[in-house]
């Protein structure tokens, strides 16, 4: 067992870094450096992680760097951290998430405090991906909503005010649902051992507990996250916001806090209440493909470059939902393996969107034609990131999305039937979007947009070998996520299929 | 003439357990003193620093009581009218703190106002005593002493301002409506003393639990009264509709002031009565409290979303919070009792905050308290901006701030003795709720209106503030200890 000092760094150094950022203001791009320097260390620290990481620590079944701290007993509150492969890789992701933001999304309107709420936001998140506790959990998955709101509305577009308020009150209402389940279910559970109360996850796993209570629990937890993952049909929020919001802003929504949603769905909802299961699986597969097809359906009629990728998120999360509630080890494998794939693709599609927001003032995609010419290297990695997201084999997509359908065709057969016709349509609307957007005759202000510049390129590269890297060579990732989902889905199996 | 006197024996008085009241009274009638033989006006610094200093030492008192309990346990004294209690220590020095805290404003106010005399340090000082009393009551005749003290003090302190015609208004409205409810609390209490045959919580208790009654109507009767008596001075719906317009016209540092002292008063001498007195009989309060708090959490989150003034922006926001607390009650258990403790303690000093923010913004004549007034105000002053946005959130909720505690601490009561959907309900009600704390905040950091005057922050006003946002995220990181105080207040409490 690694020290859990690693995971408290790793909430830590943000927090230093905004703190240093706010007092750094004086200095005209001095906060920047701060942030950019904090991400780094961040990043660095991601790194390390990655390669200590343990699965096999004994007796704490796929958990590593774990701690406990009671901090209020009355109200059974704890710092209570640990990492497993599931988790290892939303930290991977928040990591790459706040550097590529900071360094390609840069705001120089009120920066200092910009970045200080982009450094908040990030402590927060890795919060509640080492979170072991549900409450602790909650604390940090609430918590997430505030700075979101601030950069929402502080940096955002013209309707930013209606976008972010409307986001809080989806996801504030929708969580209210998973604190009263997180409730009762630790209270159920203190009145079966009569002990102390505690949320402690790996305790509360052993709740023992009716059909009907499962199937309730799941469905509050299910309700929560399916309003920030988005799942249809809880997704009507999310094009206005992630239109709204700053590049930054819609990076962090799409690619980091969405994956709070699944990784929710997955850790708390499967993980805690595999009887509901069984039952609720057959809605939840049915929504996950009713997502893949209306998200698809929705992207071909978008209108402009950021509500195009709010609703290919849609059908991707659809994907991830698939395998998350599938039961299946293998599409769960790939639902985590996808969460972290698309959260990089997003990053390259809204760095691209707002690099040419940046030059053509505007992601209308009426407002955009023929740019493959002017600007060669922006096309070439949209092309790279739109064939990751399309699932071309040797590239990251393909790797989630194929285990995600052959373990879910395996199980469930139509639903992996139905939803591979999504793959399908992937390719329908992002190829389209491209050829409105990239092919053609440039005229006007289209026509001399400048490309990349070496900065810009700097920023995409990351992106570009992850994408690439994990569609060759995907086994480094799939050797740490696999124990922890074995792990699970042993949980879950005597109430589901398990192959 | 000696023998006569012989033979009223006095009940004996442990006077550690009244000297919060003696204390403030005598500051009170000290402040009277020395108006009526000083041949000038008592200054402001002179007035807020002899009433600063009586709360400061009923503060102290607390800390005594508190170490008195831990070795001698609970006690009640004066005829079992008044108890010595933890949950009276607790909830004493949160009337205590708010009284400070409300004064400190005040004094900025009066200066600004140019508000000569006493009068008002005067009337708090009174008004804090009855909500001490009322903290301390085991008695329903010492409960409605307490509470028309604490009353009759607040109606002259709503007509403060005699410059807005509202003030009077609200003065009277809150006159009549409070003296109803006076008057419906006091015939519910005689109705209980004709079914039980005591006024004495404990001996209610006791009859209530050793004996049948055949025909519970007129308690019945009587219960529902007292529950209605304290849903006016709480402002539950339906009881709730002065609120707004008393919280508008009044004084906005006495808006702050009432809004706390009356909701720990108040709460605490509920608790006492349904759950000491009444506990055997919750089968039948709780249903109605349920109702109570679902219509007050649920309408005064809606009906709050429509208004555009800062003062009943909060007054339903307040109405909100009361549906809270009342879950605590309805829970009627002992962790629902530390949470309704927990609630009033942490939300005393936030709302303090917040209307001393708003008495700040309120600007010369108390006027400007429209909505519009905040528009860029943590643009021209960051500080002041943002502490009324951790206010607010407070408020709303979230979490890393005392709010988010005392909601958790009601809920998990609630949850605990099975109130999942009724929590729900609450919950939401606070979803409801966000949105008005929420564009409000937004506001704050508009880009527009940035060349607004600068709103003055005196220091007495500017440490209330810092001292309230700091309570709010220092507990609301921290929460451990006053879990605990809390906790063990409740385990001292004597039923």
């Amino acid at each position: 067992m690694h020290s859990s000092l690693w995971l408290s760094a790793l909430l830590v150094v943000p927090l230093l870094g905004s703190i240093g950022a706010l007092l750094a203001r004086r200095r005209a791009g001095l906060s920047y450096a701060v942030a950019v320097v904090s991400a780094s260390i961040e990043m660095a620290l991601g790194v390390v992680i990655f390669f200590l990481y343990n699965s096999h620590v004994k007796g704490a079944q796929t958990f590593d760097f774990a701690t406990r701290h009671v901090l209020a007993a009355p109200f059974g509150l704890a710092y209570d951290v640990a990492l497993d492969g599931i988790s290892l890789f939303m930290v991977e992701l928040t990591a790459i998430v706040v550097l590529l933001a900071l360094l390609g999304g840069r705001d120089k309107r009120r920066e200092p405090s910009f970045v200080a709420w982009l450094l908040i936001l990030t402590s927060l998140t890795m919060g509640s991906f080492v979170a072991h506790d549900l409450l602790e959990f909650f604390v940090f998955f609430e918590l997430t909503l505030v700075p979101c709101y601030f950069i929402i509305t502080g940096w955002g577009g013209k309707e930013a005010n209606k976008a972010a308020l409307k986001f809080f009150i989806y996801t504030f209402s929708a969580s209210a649902f998973l604190l009263i389940g997180i409730l009762y279910l630790g209270f159920a559970h203190q009145h079966q051992t009569q002990g102390s109360l505690t949320f402690a996850y790996g305790v509360l796993a052993s709740t023992a507990m009716s059909h009907s209570t499962a199937i309730w629990l799941f469905t509050g937890f299910a309700i929560a996250f399916g309003v920030k993952a988005p799942i249809w049909p809880l997704h009507t929020w999310s094009p206005l916001t992630y239109a709204e919001a700053p590049t930054a802003g819609s990076i962090e929504l799409s690619a980091l806090l969405a994956k709070l949603g699944s990784y929710g769905l997955l850790r708390f909802a499967v993980g805690l209440f595999p009887l509901a299961l069984a039952d609720v699986r057959p809605v939840m597969l049915t929504l996950a493909v009713i997502g893949i097809l209306w998200g698809s359906i929705l992207a071909c009629t978008a209108k402009d470059l950021k509500r195009f990728v709010a609703y290919s998120s849609l059908a991707q999360m659809g994907f991830i939902t698939l395998g998350v509630v599938s039961g299946s080890k293998i599409a769960t494998v790939g639902a985590v393996l996808l969460m972290f794939n698309h959260g990089v693709l997003t990053i390259g599609f809204f760095l691209i969107i707002g690099f040419l927001e940046r030059r053509r003032g505007s992601y209308e995609i009426v407002d955009l034609q023929g740019l493959q010419r002017p600007a060669p290297v922006l096309a070439g990695v949209f092309t790279i990131v739109m064939l990751g997201s399309i699932g071309l084999p040797g590239l990251s997509g393909f790797v989630s999305e194929y285990l995600i359908l052959i373990g879910t065709f395996a199980v469930h057969a139509w639903w992996g039937v139905v939803g591979a016709t999504g793959v399908l349509a992937a390719a329908v609307y992002l190829l389209w979007a491209y050829q409105r957007v990239f092919q053609g005759r440039a005229v006007g202000a289209n026509a001399t947009i400048p490309d990349a510049t070496a900065k810009e390129r700097g920023v995409l590269v990351p992106v570009v070998v992850l994408v690439v890297a994990l569609g060759v060579f995907p086994h480094p990732v799939l050797e740490r996520i696999s124990p922890s989902v074995q792990q699970l889905i042993e949980h879950v199996a005597p109430a589901g299929l398990h192959k | 003439m000696f023998a006569a006197a012989s033979s009223i024996t006095l009940p004996s008085i442990h006077y550690l357990a009244i000297l919060p009241v003696m204390i403030l009274v005598g500051a009170s009638l000290l402040l009277i003193f020395l108006t009526a033989l000083s041949r000038r006006k008592i200054s402001q610094g002179v007035a807020t620093s002899i009433t600063s200093a009586a709360s400061l030492a009923v503060v102290v008192v607390t800390y005594f009581q508190w170490r008195n309990l831990d070795s001698s346990g609970a006690s009640t004294t004066i005829a079992h009218a008044i108890v010595l209690d933890g949950f009276s220590v607790v909830a004493t020095a949160t009337v205590a703190i708010s009284l400070l805290m409300a004064t400190l404003v005040a004094h900025d106010w009066a200066v600004r106002e140019r508000v000569v005399g006493a009068e008002y340090q005067v009337l708090a000082l009174a008004a804090s005593a009855g909500a001490v009393l009322m903290t301390q009551a085991n008695d329903l005749v010492v409960v409605f002493l307490g509470l028309e003290i604490l009353s009759l003090g607040l109606y002259v302190l709503v007509a403060f301002d005699r410059h807005r015609s509202t003030s009077g208004e609200a003065a009277l409205k809150y006159f009549l409506l409070g003296g109803f409810a006076s008057a419906i609390f006091i015939y519910g209490a005689a109705l209980v003393y004709g079914a039980t045959g005591s006024t004495n919580l404990t001996t209610i208790s006791y009859f209530l639990g050793s004996n049948v009654l055949l025909h519970p109507g007129l308690l019945y009767a009587g219960g529902a009264l007292l529950i209605v008596g304290f849903g006016f001075k709480v402002a539950a719906v339906p009881f709730h509709l002065w609120s707004p317009d008393v919280y508008e016209g009044a004084p906005t540092p006495v808006t702050g002031f009432m809004a706390s002292i009356v909701k720990v008063g108040a709460f605490a001498a509920f608790v006492r009565v349904v759950i000491s007195a009444l506990g055997t009989q919750s089968e039948t309060w709780r249903p109605i409290l349920w109702v109570l708090v679902a219509l007050t959490a649920v309408l005064g989150a809606s009906v709050g979303l429509v208004q555009t003034n800062a003062k009943r922006i909060l007054a339903y926001s307040s109405i909100n919070h009361a549906g809270f607390i009342l879950l605590g009650i309805w829970a009627g258990s002992v962790r629902g009792v530390s949470s309704t403790l927990f609630y009033v303690i942490t939300y005393a000093p936030t709302v303090v905050a917040s209307f001393a923010i708003v008495t700040l913004v309120g600007g010369d004549g108390d006027e400007n308290h429209s909505i519009n007034a905040y528009r860029g105000l943590a643009r021209r002053q960051p500080w002041l901006g943002a502490s009324l946005t951790v206010l607010l959130l407070s408020q709303l909720g979230a979490p890393l701030t005392t709010g988010f505690y005392a909601k958790y601490s009601v809920l998990a009561a609630a949850i605990d003795v099975g109130g999942t959907p009724l929590s729900l309900i609450a919950l939401l009600s606070a979803a409801i709720a966000a949105v008005f704390y929420l564009r409000w905040s937004t506001s704050l950091y508009a880009d527009d209106h940035a060349d607004v005057a600068r709103v003055e922050v005196p220091r007495a006003t500017g440490l209330v503030i810092g001292a309230g946002v700091a309570m709010t995220l220092l507990f609301g990181i921290w929460p451990g200890p006053l879990a605990t105080l809390c906790q063990h207040a409740t385990l001292l409490f004597t039923p």
